[in-house]
């Protein structure tokens, strides 16, 4: 589903070197020091930085010449994922209408959507009247109404505490694999990485060359990911 | 139990704040006392009033509308020159009042370029003065001043923002609703306040653009009353009218959490994926140019005539501009010591939890936008006359008067360093023991001396330029450059005026970047 193939990403004096494919229905964790290149990946592929060379497709697709409000993925980030005077009902409808003017139905797959991911009667707030976890839930539902193959998670959880952070990985993992959507999620922990991530890839100096099964880069870490778990 | 206030700030602070009250309510009280009766209001006064809030609040107005399209257009475009032009959007702020002026009428003016084409078409000439030309000149200066602070409002949003409108594709009126329209309902109200009580105290534009008894403002109703009938009582009863509208407007402000002051430089060019059709590209251009236009024509007019009259530039010249920067140096000090004094002892009191003392004394910090320069200067006149000629001590008290004023904008500038210095280290230098001198240099200076450079050109700048409460003591043997200039002006010597004008704009400009240039040096 997700092909990078030798892209270059710069920015500034920092060059990122990426390589890396995900297919449909699978999880890969993202994992490496803070400032080795893990966000700038997500944000090439979201459309918010320019890539220098190199490829990245999506279903067969190059997405690098398209707008980021046509590229088929979504990109949740650590917090402001939610328009802070919108509803979450409005918020969540925003994957479905920019404008905001939703048909009955379309209405319906709103309320269908925010009780998937547990919002169920919490349609009518405010994000400021949520708690983060839940206002990250919100912006999940949105993910999911836009109903594009590919999830970037921009370590939307890091700032819940342990409990609530397995709870929406769980949740993740559900709904994102019954709808057989490709998953990139940064992490700082291997915990993570281990319980949800089939897949993960290893940044560090700038590299990320190919994601590998789970268990095996963590049986026989590379001399940087050692260095990072230290 | 926390630590009583070290001695230096309370007695700093506490003679910083009987300077500004007895420089402010106590002149006004001084004044009042020795008018004695003033009666009630009269018509003409009734007209001053009504006439300074019908062009605060329509400058105010317009400089805010106008603002809006201004910043959006610069938010979201990209060109070459972007952020000189975000930075040039600071300088009217700096340039005197009188040479921008001089600039209006040069493009407005009965015999100026607009004039001059409405005629040739065969329209008739534009009448600038009066309401017209008050407008033009409030909103030259203001216009600017509400779009950076609109800026401001955008470029404080999270860029998460905008990058999540991106990705859902939110663009145009959606994303004006979703996204800009929050920001602005946040910072309008506060350039509005702003603006209007900066237009609420306006004197030198409309005394040359405004004029008769149709369009007097109190300002300048206060300067007829003290200067030419020498009628106390009643400078006194429309000093204390102008100090309610502008407490009123102060208080609306300070509610709204108006800046102040904008910050220096360019902002922070915020990511944006939106406006890229030729539509949005096309109305952003036409906007941008349109200001471009109207801020910089003047500004071409005045440097042009300007290097044709620098010929005619005499001696009284250079010692005119001497003069002020003696001035401007000695308000500058003055400025830097009340404000310093103040900002230390407001913020010891916000981070001892005395907010309530703290607010009054941020209050009393802003009572000199709303006193008259006049009304000080009359009280020193009336405090001084039985001692020595007070008129022999202009510039002096010239340098006083500028101080006090220049020291709202400097405490908005430095509160909020001296705020950050002591939240992010305050403990860490608590922990170490630093206290007294030692604590001064390491913990505050390096957090204030930026800030203090800029608020220091700031008040150089405001002082070189201003044609305030000299024009009250008016001594033609000795007067400040803008003064001469003023004299120079109105005594048909056109060309020496654009000279001095061009003069005047080097100092101002000059003196700013001196002193931020001190403040930002390694």
């Amino acid at each position: 589903m997700i092909e990078v193939q030798e892209a270059v990403i710069r920015r500034g004096s920092f060059e990122l070197h990426a390589s890396l494919s995900v297919p449909a229905g699978a999880i890969c964790a993202v994992i490496g020091p803070s400032g080795s290149g893990k966000s700038t990946l997500l944000e090439a592929m979201a459309g918010f930085i320019p890539m220098a060379s190199g490829s990245m497709r999506i279903a067969g697709t190059e997405i690098s010449a398209l707008t980021p409000s046509d590229r088929p993925l979504t990109l949740l980030f650590q917090n402001n994922n939610l328009f802070p005077h919108l509803s979450v009902e409005q918020n969540a409808g925003l994957g479905l209408r920019p404008a905001l003017s939703l048909s009955v139905d379309e209405k319906r797959a709103v309320a269908d959507v925010l009780s998937e991911v547990g919002l169920g009667d919490l349609g009518a707030r405010l994000p400021a009247e949520l708690s983060g976890g839940q206002r990250q839930r919100a912006a999940l539902a949105r993910a999911l109404l836009r109903d594009r193959p590919v999830l970037l998670l921009d370590e939307p959880f890091a700032a819940l505490g342990p409990a609530l952070r397995d709870e929406m990985l769980g949740l993740i993992d559900r709904l994102v694999l019954r709808r057989e959507m490709a998953v990139l999620m940064i992490t700082h922990a291997p915990e993570e990485a281990r319980a949800v991530a089939g897949l993960t890839a290893v940044c560090a100096h700038g590299r990320i060359d190919g994601a590998h099964e789970t268990s095996k880069v963590f049986a026989n870490p590379t001399p940087e990911l050692s260095a990072y778990l230290g | 139990m926390t630590p009583p206030l070290p001695l230096r700030v309370t007695l700093g602070g506490t003679i910083a704040l009987a300077l500004i009250r007895a420089l402010t309510l106590g002149a006004l009280a001084v004044v009042g006392l020795r008018g004695g009766e003033a009666g009630g209001l009269t018509t003409p006064d009734l007209r001053a009033l009504t006439f300074t809030l019908k062009q605060a609040f329509l400058s105010a107005a317009l400089s805010v509308l106008l603002a809006i399209p201004l910043a959006r257009a610069l938010a979201r475009r990209r060109f070459f020159g972007r952020d000189l032009l975000t930075s040039l959007l600071g300088a009217p702020f700096l340039l005197p009042v009188i040479v921008a002026i001089l600039g209006v009428i040069a493009v407005w003016g009965r015999s100026g370029w607009i004039a001059d084409a409405m005629a040739v078409t065969g329209l008739g000439r534009l009448n600038v003065y009066g309401m017209p030309g008050v407008l033009i000149a409030h909103v030259f200066f203001n216009l600017p001043l509400a779009a950076r602070l609109i800026l401001q409002g955008f470029s404080e949003l999270p860029p998460e923002r905008w990058r999540v409108a991106a990705q859902l594709g939110i663009e145009g009126s959606a994303l004006f609703r979703l996204v800009e329209w929050p920001a602005i309902r946040a910072s309008a109200p506060g350039a509005f306040a702003l603006v209007f009580l900066v237009c609420a105290t306006s004197f030198a534009v409309a005394l040359a653009l405004g004029g008769g008894p149709r369009a007097t403002t109190l300002e300048l109703a206060i300067f007829e009353a003290a200067s030419y009938d020498f009628d106390l009582g009643r400078a006194a009863l429309l000093a204390g009218v102008q100090f309610a509208v502008c407490a009123i407007a102060a208080l609306l402000a300070f509610a709204a959490q108006a800046p102040v002051a904008s910050s220096p430089g360019a902002l922070t060019q915020i990511e944006r994926w939106d406006g890229r059709s030729f539509r949005a590209r096309a109305g952003d251009g036409a906007v941008i140019g349109a200001v471009c236009l109207f801020l910089g024509a003047p500004m071409l007019a005045v440097v042009l005539r300007g290097i044709a009259g620098l010929d005619d530039l005499g001696p009284q010249v250079w010692a005119a501009a001497g003069r002020s920067m003696i001035v401007a140096a000695a308000a500058v000090i003055l400025t830097l010591a009340l404000s310093t004094g103040l900002a230390a002892l407001i913020v010891a009191l916000q981070t001892r939890g005395s907010r309530t003392a703290a607010r009054l004394a941020d209050l009393a910090g802003l009572l000199p936008i709303a006193a008259s320069p006049f009304v000080i200067g009359i009280a020193f006149v009336i405090i001084l006359r039985p001692v020595t000629d007070p008129f022999a001590l202009a510039l002096p008290l010239t340098a006083i008067v500028n101080a006090a004023m220049a020291t709202p904008f400097a405490l908005r500038i430095l509160i909020p360093a001296i705020r950050i210095a002591h939240d992010d280290h305050g403990r860490l230098a608590d922990s170490l023991g630093l206290t007294g001198w030692t604590r001064l240099r390491v913990l505050y200076w390096p957090r204030v001396r930026q800030p203090m450079g800029f608020a220091a050109g700031l008040s150089g700048a405001l002082a070189i330029g201003d044609l305030g409460v000299i024009a009250l003591f008016s001594t033609p043997d000795s007067p400040t450059l803008p003064l001469l200039m003023h004299l120079l002006a109105t005594s048909r010597q056109v060309d020496a005026a654009h000279g001095a004008a061009l003069v005047l704009i080097a100092l101002s400009f000059g003196v700013f970047w001196f002193f931020d240039w001190l403040g930002r040096r390694s």
